[in-house]
């Protein structure tokens, strides 16, 4: 579903990712994980297409397309979903417009009637439900005053809402308790599928325990210097990341 | 200049879509300002001496008095000889009667702006009072409005019918003494909308008056009287175009509003003059006057204004809370892009007890675009107890413009609470982002962005407004969203 080929990235000038190596198959989840600063979440807002983030090398592609070569709302269309680490405010703009319109833009694509106001409602109220979120959010503008915990819940709704192919989730569980990161976790284990792919981008274990990964890559200076099974983040929880540096600066050496 | 940036600066470029030009007969009184041009209007408007006297001395105080420079705005000198101060299509009567009489190039120049003047008037509910250069169109509606008592007509007609309650308003709440460009009005206005709603009546439709400037090198002088008698009530709306000229050109309207005890008007404007083109050349000058005074106790007024157009717009919608527990709000949208130029606000002038004023002001400066907020709250020893809440908020999209507040309080009694809030944000790359991550295109976007800044204004626009203010703003509507 999506192929990483030597992907340099640079931000202002400094390359942050130099040489990334990924492939994902449908059906999969990946986790990705690092310690601060190795890379992880501009791969991912690579993959989303963020300004700013200049690919100087390598290819992306992603089922048919050449990923690099669209822009960030056609990959959208295209089912790519990214859940953003630090989602932004846009006051005044309600939750229920803004995730009727981005349903709608999606159901047009797909040659479907738009969505009401009514219709939205009855559609996202099961997916509420399943979060343990008031109907009263919708009338919430986007992200505005905003717990951490609502913030990620608010992506996961809109990942539910949306049914991406390729969904991409920065840190998911950061600022989430106990009972929160369960919710989430079960929500994004029920969105498995043969016909989707998953990129879990987290720097602790804890997410895994709960989100059994198929691949773990570990990331550090920019370019994936581990992959593993499961395990492998069992390990790193253990050691830390320090030994998987140590042998990949000795690897670069040899 | 990233790619967001880009795409912004070509959003808010666009073309002005209502710079076309009529060509029809004008009468026109020469060019240039004397003694002589206010003779030749006023005989034109067949005026009592009343009036003729009023403008004269207008005209005579105006010669002492200088323009006023203390707005954060820049343009050339104007030249005020080489101006017309009255431009009137042809017409081989004395005025139209019906819709029928009408010079059918001059409906379609309206049809083009979208105004209800015929029959979807009926439908949209709204009575119109359609000024084109100088003078009155049409009005819709008169006779409807007339079962209840109430007045709604041109200024001149009103003149001619209705003297006496000219007589007795005119020039109350704004004096010919007042400021430059109101005294320059009083002497020289050629035509405006007049209404009077009698005690006790609530006006059922939504008024509205649809200014357009057509001719070319004229200025446009219009002057407005609301009255709105004990606890009657009038919702009032105002729309302004122009075609697009390298000229500058000049706009200096007087408003008067006037609510005795319980009456309550709310006035509504969008004003969309052609702003000039992307290097700043031509547009309007939009210099006006809007007053209401809020004579009688529970009296309330409301302006609410969407500013879009104009190379330079200067206004201050004020209230005088004049009535004990009288209310004053001023709610403001301006938008200034490419070379165009804002100072605006209001000014709230509490004199009566427990008086309460609310001002929320929303500057969306784009290109090069200078937006400045310039508010008085002024409590004077009598209101005991007033209140006033003051909120701008400025939105910046681009790097290239400029948005500047300058709030003016001066409290003269102890028990009374001003409260004052601002803030200036940019248009994120963030925001833009995020709604384009979920497959919003940007221009969709931005729309998104700038009117859900906007919204605690829009909601206080009629419905029919609120559209056509999106709309200015390149916005999709977000009503009924729930």
């Amino acid at each position: 579903m999506l192929a990483v080929k030597n992907l340099h990235v640079e931000i202002d000038g400094k390359e942050v990712l130099s040489g990334l190596n990924l492939d994902i198959k449908a059906g999969q989840v990946h986790a990705i994980m690092g310690p601060n600063g190795s890379g992880k979440s501009t791969l991912a807002q690579a993959l989303a297409g963020r300004d700013g983030y200049t690919v100087t090398e390598g290819s992306v592609r992603y089922q048919q397309h050449d990923l690099l070569a669209m822009a960030p709302e056609q990959r959208s269309r295209e089912g790519l979903f990214l859940a953003f680490q630090y989602p932004v405010e846009i006051p005044g703009v309600s939750i229920a417009l803004f995730l009727r319109t981005a349903l709608n833009v999606k159901r047009k694509q797909q040659g479907l009637p738009a969505l009401d106001a009514m219709d939205f409602l009855g559609l996202v109220r099961a997916s509420m439900q399943q979060l343990d979120m008031d109907e009263s959010f919708l009338s919430r503008a986007v992200n505005e005053g905003f717990s951490g915990g609502e913030k990620k819940r608010n992506e996961i709704l809109q990942m539910l809402i949306l049914e991406p192919r390729l969904i991409i989730l920065d840190e998911p569980d950061s600022g989430l308790d106990i009972d929160a990161l369960r919710l989430v976790a079960d929500t994004i284990n029920k969105m498995r599928s043969p016909q989707r792919a998953i990129v879990l981008v987290t720097h602790y274990q804890r997410l895994l325990n709960y989100i059994v990964p198929d691949v773990v890559h570990v990331l550090s200076q920019g370019r994936i210097v581990k992959s593993g099974s499961a395990a492998l983040a069992r390990e790193l929880e253990k050691h830390g990341y320090g030994w998987i540096e140590a042998e990949a600066a000795a690897g670069q050496v040899a | 200049m990233s790619t967001a940036t880009r795409q912004l600066d070509e959003l808010i470029g666009r073309e002005y879509s209502h710079g076309f030009y009529t060509p029809i007969k004008t009468d026109k009184v020469p060019r240039g300002l004397s003694a002589d041009t206010i003779r030749m209007i006023s005989a034109r408007k067949n005026e009592p001496e009343f009036m003729l006297e009023w403008r004269l001395n207008a005209y005579q105080h105006w010669l002492t008095m200088r323009e006023p420079h203390w707005a954060n705005v820049r343009y050339a000198p104007i030249d005020y000889q080489d101006i017309y101060y009255y431009s009137a299509p042809k017409a081989d009567k004395t005025g139209p009667r019906s819709l029928s009489e009408i010079d059918p190039e001059l409906l379609r120049t309206y049809e083009k702006l979208g105004i209800p003047l015929k029959e979807q008037a009926i439908l949209a509910g709204v009575a119109v009072d359609a000024i084109f250069d100088s003078v009155s169109v049409a009005t819709t509606f008169k006779d409807k409005l007339a079962e209840l008592g109430i007045i709604f007509c041109p200024f001149s007609e009103a003149v001619q019918r209705h003297p006496e309650l000219v007589q007795q308003y005119l020039g109350t709440v704004v004096p010919y003494t007042d400021n430059f460009y109101a005294c320059l009005n009083a002497a020289v206005f050629s035509d405006g909308s007049f209404c009077y709603i009698p005690p006790g009546v609530r006006c059922p439709m939504e008024l509205s008056t649809y200014f357009r400037i057509n001719a070319k090198n004229t200025g446009q002088f219009e002057r407005t009287l609301i009255i709105a008698d004990e606890n009657a009530y009038v919702s009032y709306l105002e729309g302004c175009t122009a075609p697009m000229r390298d000229e500058n050109q000049l706009h200096a309207a007087v408003v008067e509003l006037i609510a005795m005890k319980g009456a309550r008007i709310k006035y509504a404007t969008v004003q969309n003059w052609y702003p000039g083109d992307k290097e700043g050349k031509g547009g309007i000058y939009n210099f006006v006057t809007k007053r209401g005074d809020c004579r009688g106790e529970r009296s309330h007024i409301s302006w609410t204004q969407v500013e879009t157009g104009s190379a330079i717009t200067w206004k201050y919608p004020s209230v005088i809370l004049r009535g004990d527990d009288s209310i004053g709000e001023f709610y403001s949208v301006a938008l200034t892009n490419h070379f165009q130029q804002a100072d605006t606000g209001t000014k709230m002038i509490h004199i009566g007890r427990n008086t309460k004023s609310t001002v929320l002001s929303k500057g969306i400066s784009a290109g090069h675009g200078q937006n400045s907020y310039r508010g008085l709250v002024k409590v004077l020893p009598s209101a005991e107890n007033a209140r006033n809440y003051t909120q701008c908020d400025s939105l910046l999209l681009g790097g290239q413009c400029g948005a500047h507040t300058f709030p003016y309080i001066e409290v003269k009694n102890p028990s009374a609470k001003v409260e004052h809030e601002a803030s200036t944000s940019r248009i994120g790359e963030d925001q833009l982002f995020y709604c384009t991550q979920r497959g919003i295109a940007a221009e969709d976007a931005v729309s998104m962005i700038v009117s859900g800044f906007c919204k605690t204004v829009f909601q206080e626009l009629p419905m029919e407004f609120a559209v056509e203010a999106q709309k200015l703003l390149g916005v999709s509507l977000e009503g009924g969203t729930g």
